[in-house]
């Protein structure tokens, strides 16, 4: 049973999500556009500093309070859904975990309140999967300044009006054959620092993901995020509990596919029945109930086990796989029980069709949760 | 600035609202409790005027056990402290005893300004505010979609057919909202969290020096003698275009006494 506190929260934003969000989100969808007033004022209920502590302008809650946001966002939309995720999880959680008290004070009230947004860069053009083994961006000391040059691929909230900083993952040296690999700090604005123009995404429209070029842009040598050369463990973390967090944004989609669906069944006949008379549709909208009730329940364990300090990397891998798997599932489904309307982008469904495939690719894809999984079995080459 | 804004619990207005068979009040139990809508504006103003002017926001709501859950929403949302008049002899009270509860509770906690939705979805007399500030001798400023306070002068703009009225008033006063006036925040969770540890006073009538005989259902000044249920909606009238569908919607508006 959850906690009163969450129980409100989950209510708070599901009110939030159904007044504010679901009015006006199809239209940005449809124009690629980034929602600047819903996310002001998800800024303003303090969404961005959910698991912020208080000292930093947070709200002192937990990743628990944020992956209850991310679901009951999603049940109306994955953008705005994204959005939050990817600043927080991404942006913020980083520079709370690993950074300076300086680095702290200067970035987190900012981005608790969700006036400026962070983002984190780590997938390059030449592969997301493998890394390092892909990765080709370099950062060298030079003079008190790192010299970063490099390119990134498919970085959420890099490119918005109210962006503020990118955490880039850059190669800065060697440990004998292995690359040695460190987060860098890179605020926006600065010389030698471009962002290229949005991608055409296949869903998630309404959010901002671009490609960014480094060229020979420097920042101060304090910017570098933790110690030098963890890059890659820090990372790790940071994904890991950004699973946890995207499995609560897949089982938001997932449930709202279940949410429409049974709307829709008792409004539409056809053989003079509404269509929830017949056993086909009931089975599938059963089908989608148990596929995100589990989802939940794996997301709900994973962020416990998180919590409580114990080691949680299978159970956050495996609550992404499944959770991913019933978004993507439940949202075939249910465009299929909508017919053509489904197939249109001014209903939710069309959109949750296609918001939902990027969940089994981004932040580690579900063959990637496999080879986790394995590899907590002491499966492994 | 000591401000009292007042917030009542009511049903639902997405689920359906019906009637008891036994006493012909309100079933409260039958649907989900929420805050009466306007009054998360009147919250809001409060708020606003506190962060403005300083001083402190109590809540009062009169209601049973459960409208406790309407008063953490309003402390969520950041009032100081709330005062709960909870007891089963104010049960039935009708518009008129509702107000000398409140006004009698209002007499004994203290206040600069009092703030009230200027009706509520469930009974939608909105003559709360007016039999308050009788009550209580003060001025009334109602029906507001603006409020202005400048040390103990409040003036506000009342809401018209045609437009608005400035009234202009001294504190202590009586002040009811319209939707109009702002966009109430959403609680953070900082704040749900906070208003867990928000002092809540539960009064029964006793303690507020409320005499029983003049509430409940008993002492109502009206009476529900008998009720049915809304007869099913009608087919709608249909008007076939050939060429004068506009004057013949004209017609049927003005019929209805829309234009
Ligand atoms: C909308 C969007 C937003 C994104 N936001 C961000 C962001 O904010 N920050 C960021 O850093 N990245 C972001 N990404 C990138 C995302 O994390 C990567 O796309 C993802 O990790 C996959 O990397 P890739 O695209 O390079 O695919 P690849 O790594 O090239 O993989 C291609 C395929 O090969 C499979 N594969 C790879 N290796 C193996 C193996 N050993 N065994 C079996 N199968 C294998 C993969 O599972 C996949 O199916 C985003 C992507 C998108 C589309």
């Amino acid at each position: 049973m959850l906690g009163d506190e969450y129980i409100e929260l989950r209510k708070t934003v599901e009110a939030f999500a159904r007044e504010v969000v679901a009015p006006v989100i199809g239209d940005y969808y449809e124009r690629c556009e980034f929602p600047y007033d819903i996310v002001r004022k998800m800024g303003a209920m303090g969404l961005f500093g959910l698991p912020v502590p208080e000292e930093y302008g947070g709200m002192g809650g937990d990743y628990f309070a944020l992956c209850l946001a991310l679901e009951e966002l999603a049940r109306v939309d994955s953008s705005v859904a994204i959005t939050l995720e990817a600043a927080v999880s991404l942006g913020a959680m980083p520079i709370l975990r690993f950074g300076t008290a300086e680095q702290k004070e200067h970035w987190l009230p900012k981005l608790a309140s969700g006036e400026m947004l962070g983002a984190f860069g780590l997938t390059e053009p030449g592969g997301g999967t493998d890394v390092p083994g892909g990765m080709r961006t370099t950062a060298v000391l030079d003079g008190g300044e790192w010299v970063i040059d490099g390119t990134k691929a498919f970085i959420t909230n890099s490119g918005t009006d109210i962006t503020g900083v990118v955490g880039v993952a850059a190669i800065t040296g060697r440990n004998g054959a292995k690359p040695e690999i460190s987060t860098i700090l890179v605020p926006s604005g600065t010389p030698g620092f471009t962002v290229s123009k949005k991608y055409s995404k296949v869903g998630w429209s309404a959010s901002d993901t671009r490609e960014l070029s480094f060229s020979g842009c420097r920042v101060p040598e304090e910017n570098l995020l933790g110690e030098r050369g963890r890059g890659y463990a820090q990372f790790l973390q940071t994904l890991d509990e950004g699973r946890v967090a995207i499995a609560a944004l897949s089982v938001g989609l997932a449930q709202g596919c279940v949410d429409e669906s049974v709307r829709y069944v008792g409004e539409r006949t056809a053989f003079g029945n509404a269509i929830g008379r017949y056993q086909a549709i009931q089975f599938k909208i059963a089908d989608m109930e148990a596929r995100v009730h589990t989802a939940r329940l794996a997301y709900y364990h994973a962020a416990e086990r998180m919590l409580a300090g114990l080691p949680f990397k299978k159970e956050a891998a495996i609550a992404k796989l499944v959770s991913s798997n019933a978004a993507m599932d439940n949202a075939r489904d249910a465009t299929q029980i909508f017919g053509g309307y489904g197939f249109m982008n001014e209903f939710p469904v069309g959109r949750f069709y296609r918001d939902a495939k990027i969940l089994e690719i981004g932040e580690g894809t579900s063959e990637v949760q496999r080879m986790l999984i394995a590899r907590e079995l002491g499966l492994g080459a | 600035m000591n401000i009292v804004v007042c917030v009542k619990q009511v049903p639902d207005t997405a689920t359906e609202r019906k009637l008891r068979s036994d006493d012909k009040t309100l079933d409260r139990d039958a649907a989900d409790g929420v805050v009466n809508e306007l009054d998360e504006y009147a919250v809001e103003e409060a708020l606003r005027l506190k962060e403005a002017h300083g001083g402190e926001v109590t809540v009062l709501s009169m209601g049973p056990a459960k409208a406790t859950e309407t008063i953490r929403k309003a402390l969520a949302m950041g009032a100081d402290k709330a005062v709960h008049l909870s007891d089963d002899a104010l049960r039935g009270s009708d518009a008129l005893s509702t107000s000398y509860a409140l006004a009698e509770t209002l007499k004994k906690i203290g206040f600069d300004l009092v703030i009230l939705g200027s009706e509520s979805t469930d009974a939608r007399t909105g003559v709360l505010a007016a039999m308050l500030a009788e009550r209580l001798g003060t001025p009334q400023l109602t029906l507001a979609n603006k409020v202005e306070v400048d040390g103990s002068a409040i003036a506000i703009q009342r809401v018209t057919d045609y437009g608005y009225d400035k009234v202009e008033a001294s504190l202590p006063a009586v002040v009811s909202v319209v939707e109009k006036i702002n966009e109430p925040r959403y609680p953070s969770f900082k704040g749900i969290m906070a208003a867990k540890k928000k002092p809540v006073e539960t009064l029964a009538i006793g303690d507020a020096e409320i005499s029983a005989d003049q509430v409940g259902l008993a002492s109502a000044w009206s009476e529900v003698v008998d009720f049915a249920a809304a007869p099913p909606r009608a087919a709608g009238t249909v008007v076939k275009d050939e060429g004068d569908g506009g004057v013949k919607a004209a017609e049927f508006l003005a019929s209805k006494k829309f234009v």
